[in-house]
């Protein structure tokens, strides 16, 4: 148990290539019992996150806790640094939580099924990196890790438009992170470290500095890493107007990628802002909050817009991500421009826990998307309709999910919304004002949806036959019934989660 | 239990009722509607001990408790419940006309009657076949079939209000209005494979959403600035005089103005004041105890309960005089309101759809009252009217099941039994539903003495008269005659005369379940009134002590006194109400069947104008709701796919461009077929050249090795030795 308990965060970040690993051994066409393998391999991580949360003291002095360092790159001063604070651990928590939902969710999966498996834990071993990490340089390289799964899950096991959809996926995704590697190798050689703290503690003081390449200005290597920093995450987010890759990756994603997609690999890129942007260039950030606030905006009020104006399932709950991602932002932009004040405080607090609760609502929303898919071989909402008598129990559960992702109070949504609201009003009051357009318009679509599936006359086409539309089974309600119970809980009593984000924010920010 | 605890407890039933009806008692019509109906009364009984323990003190402020809910930096947010006067008082009609309203929906679902011969999820009960002993087949009410659903709807709609009442801040506060949204859209659209009702549904929860973006702002706004959202802190006098000291730079609004116009646009979402009252009509598409609730027991009341709660807000810094410029923007939208809603009120004929612009109207009476500063007024009839119009609604919902049993009878389905031009004569089939209807209906025109609704409109005219609020006064007198008009049209149509259709003619009294929550409801719309008598009322000021004044002003600082009485307000609230019934009586006590309504004659087209409520749904769809799908469905998607995606694939093609140009141009002549093939054609040529030295004799071989020797000599002679 000590080894387990001083190794905590590396256990839980390497459990699930291990489990890979075993799972390329297991026999040929035992498809089951990959599944099986998977799923249960995929509990481990969480398991360990539960007791990682228990363990972890949030009223404790020092914000990073469980770190562990090895000697990795000597020769550039480069660590194996992991750690955690309240803010990454509720990413990890999210992570490790939506992995095992999304493969069970996969268990319909009929093709591949080995290959699917290892690429998921994989991706779950990207994604936890990138939240674990204290060492830039492995925070790229596991930001690049939690790529390569993605472009293969989506182009081997998406739907039609699947090659465009993963080819740009992967395109942007690079395109932003070349920048990334860029900024990344400038700020480490010319500050001899990639430690993230050692960097933001040194970062204002430029006698430290040993080589800077090329006989830059201090300050053109600043605003160089800045603006790199800031594109490959906004890429990621996705920020207005860098977002049209996510309609088609989402939409194109078999379900249980589009769970993780949305859930959790959005959050990377809003996870890089508050980790790196804000506390490397407070002055930078503050001075460009305004902008961030406008794109911020453009996102919550076009991505609402957009979601209305789809007439496929899918692509509307992808819209909705640019529309919930937006008030991240927004909360982001708001901490940004007052650093250190109470509404820098709130905001951020409800930013945080809005990529969360987008994380499961997202999640959930389009599992279920994926339920009726997979019965109907379609998403689109004009040949649904009426649904509701054929499939009461699937549509509760969407008319549940749908309140949460709209932001009804006394579900998760509202909370985060509120806090965000509340925050950026007292900085940024003209564009909150401008963002209750799209908050209008989240009603908008999400009644559009349960609207165009669940309700109308009884749709006759799926109602007798060999096409007769079956319930939500029992392994789909066990997808949903953790995601309902933690929105409806986050709903009710937020304090639990927030108490955990809200002393690591008032430590940071 | 204490007080404090058992306030907190007071949504729970409810809110369980609905998740164990939702998760386990679905299957049973019996086991939902007991637990549903069971959860009311709780919450009745719960509610009823905490108002009799705050009347018991006599010097009752408040019971109060709170909760740290969430850290925010150094500090906590905190919630709370709260009961002071005000709350008690909105608490006491809300337990009573819920726990009605769920009885009443028992027998309103035809609870107990056979199942439905084509009834599907989705659609009103169609009606059932049976046979009696004699081998006679009827045509029966045949019981709803989502019945278990509709108690677990209604009893979280239920919970909202709870929430709403007992909330010590506006956070909470804004929760159970926001939950009632939710369910005010589940139970209009109930019968989702209606179109109407699916619209209505979403029609209504997307205008009160506008109200409540505004709130939503208003709350930040308010949160900001004081850095609370509790009652005690923002309506304390240190607050509200920073508040109202604050200039926003806007229309001359202090920052307490501003945020008291941001929420009472909440209100006027949630209460259906003009310009967003276009919800509320079309809200009639639900089943009608959802109709009493909405209109009477929550949600509409919830607006108005809202606006009486932050009175001190956008009225601080008022001097008792002139109006703050908040206070008359609320006054203004009031006694539009009232006198709008009116107008169009006289041309409707479906029943339910005079109620309910009657219900916008009488809500318009309760804002102006608030924006003039009449706030004991404002609240006496929030209490009589909530009494008086669930009373309506559900006497309506009875006139309409009566008349649904006469086209079941007759069978001929293109009658409709809302249409009031069906109706008539129907005092003798059904005289529980006659008399108690008529108690209402009195009520609503404010019948003089006997009934709640002339106590509480006569403490409206009194207070705008005596403050000198002209305007609002006529207006709202006006009104009011317009509103004793209509009733009485309304009751003459339905009730008087002869039936003037067949199925008028088999309607019958309707079950005790429906029947009883009618005379307990009745019993309030006439008694009510008398707890809030006027000290100097003649003959009978004085007999009855003015408990409500009393007890509803001490929810302020400082209790407002009451007015000085004047013969003018009173004699003109006689004059409306007993004019406005006189005159519908006169003209629609002979309305004949297929006879044009005798107001069609006197307006002319302006009775088109008000029959179609003056075009505002045809205007809000051309200004509003065509620009907003547009720009989503066409605008966002041309942006998204045509310009920005458009910009990402001119790189690819860019890229494409140069990889071909490097393919074309460079690679394959230059480097493959110049560089590549060259050099590997250069060596061919060589070799085949050099082949021919390849002959085999070993005499050549021999002379070519002699001859580079001698090279090789020549070679090292000059170079070596020279």
């Amino acid at each position: 148990m000590d080894f387990l308990s001083s190794h905590l965060l590396s256990v839980i970040l390497f459990f699930p290539v291990f489990a890979a690993i075993l799972i390329l051994f297991l026999p040929k066409g035992e498809d089951k019992l990959v599944r099986w393998t998977a799923l249960i391999a995929s509990l481990v991580p969480f398991v360990l996150t539960v007791v990682l949360w228990l363990n972890f003291d949030a009223s404790a002095s020092s914000v990073f806790q469980f770190e562990e360092s090895y000697i990795w790159y000597a020769a550039i001063n480069s660590n194996f640094h992991l750690g955690v604070d309240g803010i990454s651990l509720s990413m990890v928590l999210l992570t490790t939580l939506l992995t095992p939902l999304a493969i069970l969710a996969s268990f319909s999966i009929k093709e591949k099924v080995k290959a699917y498996m290892m690429l998921f834990l994989f991706l779950e071993m990207g994604m936890l990196g990138v939240f674990m990490s204290m060492d830039l340089l492995i925070f790229f390289v596991f930001w690049e890790i939690g790529l390569v799964p993605m472009y293969f899950l989506i182009n081997q096991w998406g739907s039609s438009n699947r090659n465009y959809a993963s080819l740009k996926f992967m395109i942007y995704t690079v395109g932003g992170s070349l920048g990334l590697l860029l900024a990344i190798q400038l700020l480490g050689v010319s500050f001899g470290t990639y430690d993230i703290g050692e960097l933001i503690s040194h970062f204002n003081y430029s006698a430290v500095l040993h080589n800077i390449p090329l006989n830059m200005d201090i300050n053109a290597v600043k605003a160089i890493s800045f603006w790199a920093f800031v594109v490959a995450f906004a890429i990621k987010v996705p920020v207005w107007p860098f977002h049209t890759w996510l309609p088609d990756a989402h939409t194109e994603a078999p379900t249980a990628g589009s769970m993780i997609l949305a859930g959790v690999l959005l959050k990377l890129g809003a996870y890089g802002f508050i980790r790196l942007v804000l506390p490397l260039y407070p002055a930078e950030s503050a001075h460009f909050a305004g902008w961030l606030a406008f794109l911020a905006v453009m996102a919550i009020v076009f991505g609402a817009f957009g979601a209305y104006g789809q007439t496929d399932f899918k692509r509307l709950v992808a819209y909705s991500s640019v529309n919930h991602m937006g008030f991240v932002l927004l909360g982001i932009a708001a901490a940004a421009k007052a650093i250190g004040t109470a509404n820098a405080h709130i905001a951020m607090n409800g930013a945080i826990l809005q990529m969360f609760n987008h994380g499961l609502s997202a999640a959930g929303m389009f599992f279920l998307v994926g339920v009726i898919y997979e019965r109907t071989h379609t998403r689109d909402l004009r040949e649904f309709g009426g649904l509701f008598p054929l499939v009461p129990v699937y549509g509760g559960i969407l008319i549940f999910t749908s309140m949460a992702s709209l932001g009804l109070p006394g579900l998760n949504g509202f909370v985060s919304e509120f806090l965000v609201v509340r925050g950026a009003w007292g900085e940024l009051a003209g564009y909150t004002a401008a963002a209750m357009l799209g908050l209008l318009f989240t009603g908008a679509y999400i009644l559009k949806g349960v609207k165009n599936v669940l309700h109308g006359p009884m749709n006759e086409e799926w109602a007798h036959g060999e096409h007769k539309l079956t319930d939500i089974n029992t392994r789909e309600i066990v997808v949903m019934v953790p995601l309902m119970a933690l929105m409806l809980s986050l709903g009710i009593w937020p304090g639990w989660l927030l108490t955990v984000i809200n002393n690591a924010v008032t430590a940071l920010f | 239990m204490a007080t404090e605890n058992l306030i907190w407890l007071l949504p729970l039933p409810p809110l369980l009722a609905f998740f164990i009806i939702v998760l386990f008692t679905n299957k049973s019509k019996k086991t939902s509607h007991i637990v549903g109906v069971g959860a009311a009364a709780l919450s009745w009984a719960g509610a009823m001990t905490v108002f009799f323990r705050a009347l018991a003190d006599d010097h009752f402020v408040a019971f109060t408790s709170k909760i740290e809910w969430i850290p925010l930096g150094e500090e906590w947010l905190e919630i709370g419940v709260r009961i002071d006067p005000l709350s008690a008082a909105v608490l006491f009609f809300v337990g009573i006309t819920v726990f009605m309203i769920f009885l009443y929906s028992v027998g309103y679902h035809n609870y107990g009657q056979p199942k439905g011969d084509h009834d599907t999820f989705g659609l009103p009960p169609h009606g059932a076949t049976t046979k009696d002993e004699h081998g006679h087949s009827h045509t029966v009410p045949s019981v709803e079939p989502m019945y278990s659903r509709f108690f677990a709807f209604i009893g979280l709609f239920a919970a909202g209000m709870y929430t709403l009442v007992i909330s010590d801040n506006l956070l909470t506060l804004f929760v159970g209005w926001e939950i009632m949204g939710l369910c005010s859209y589940l139970l209009i659209g109930f019968w989702f494979a209606k179109k109407s009702a699916r619209d209505a549904g979403i029609k209504a929860f997307m205008t009160t959403r506008i109200g409540d973006v505004f709130m939503l702002l208003g709350l930040a706004f308010l949160y900001t600035t004081t850095g609370s959202l509790s009652y005690e802190v923002i309506f304390s006098e240190e607050t509200l005089h920073a508040l109202a000291s604050v200039n926003v730079g806007f229309l001359g609004l202090s920052a307490a103005g501003a945020i008291g116009l941001l929420l009472f646009i909440g209100a006027v979402g949630k209460s259906a004041q003009w310009p967003l009252h276009v919800w509320l009509p079309d809200a009639m598409e639900g089943p009608t105890p959802v109709s009493a609730m909405i209109h009477a027991a929550t949600m509409v009341s919830a607006g108005v309960y809202m606006t009486i709660r932050i009175f001190p807000l956008f009225s601080a810094g008022w001097d008792g005089h002139g109006l703050t410029t908040a206070m008359s923007v609320i006054a203004f939208i009031g006694a539009f309101t009232a006198i709008f809603a009116a107008t169009i009120a006289i041309a409707q004929n479906d029943v339910k759809g005079v109620l309910a612009y009657s219900t916008i109207s009488q809500l318009g009476f309760m804002m102006a009252a608030i924006g003039i500063g009449a706030y004991v007024a404002a609240a006496f009839h929030l209490v009589t009217h909530a009494f008086f119009k669930a009373l309506l609604f559900l006497g309506s919902g009875s006139v309409i099941h009566g008349m649904e049993h006469g086209v079941l009878h007759t069978g001929d389905h293109s009658v409709d039994p809302q249409d009031m031009r069906n109706m008539g004569g129907l005092r003798k089939k059904m005289p529980i539903t006659f008399w108690t209807f008529l108690i209402g209906g009195f009520a609503l025109s404010g019948f003089p003495i006997v009934t709640a609704g002339f106590w509480s409109k006569d403490e409206i005219f009194a207070d705008a008269f005596a403050h000198g609020h002209m305007a609002v006064f006529i207006t709202l007198a006006v009104a009011a005659f317009l509103t004793a008009f209509y009733t009485m049209r309304q009751i003459s149509m339905t009730f008087l005369g002869k039936p003037r259709t067949p199925e008028a003619e088999h309607a019958h009294e309707t079950n005790w379940t429906m029947t009883t929550p009618l005379v307990v409801l009745s019993i309030f719309a006439v008694g009510y009134g008398w707890v809030g008598i006027p000290e100097h009322f003649p003959v009978l000021g004085g007999l009855l002590p003015n408990w409500f004044h009393d007890f509803v002003g001490h929810t302020l600082e400082h209790p407002p006194a009451a007015v000085e009485f004047s013969w003018i307000p009173l004699i003109t609230s006689l004059a409306v109400a007993l004019g406005g019934l006189g005159l519908g009586w006169l003209v629609y006590r002979n309305f004949k069947a297929g006879a044009v309504d005798p107001m069609k004659k006197v307006l002319g087209p302006v009775h088109t104008l008000l029959a179609n409520k003056y075009y505002f749904d045809e205007a809000y769809d051309f200004l509003f709701v065509k620009p907003a799908i547009w720009i989503s469905e066409v605008f966002t998607n041309k942006m998204d796919q045509g310009v920005i995606d458009g910009i990402l694939h001119s790189f690819g093609k860019v890229a494409l461009a140069v990889g071909t140009f490097l393919r074309t141009k460079i690679d394959a002549p230059i480097i493959n077929e110049f560089v590549g093939d060259g050099s590997a054609e250069v060596v061919q040529i060589f070799g085949r050249w050099l082949r021919k030295a390849q002959t085999g004799r070993i005499q050549q071989y021999m002379l070519s090795a002699l001859g580079v020797l001698f090279i090789i000599f020549i070679a090292l002679y000059y170079l070596v030795l020279a």
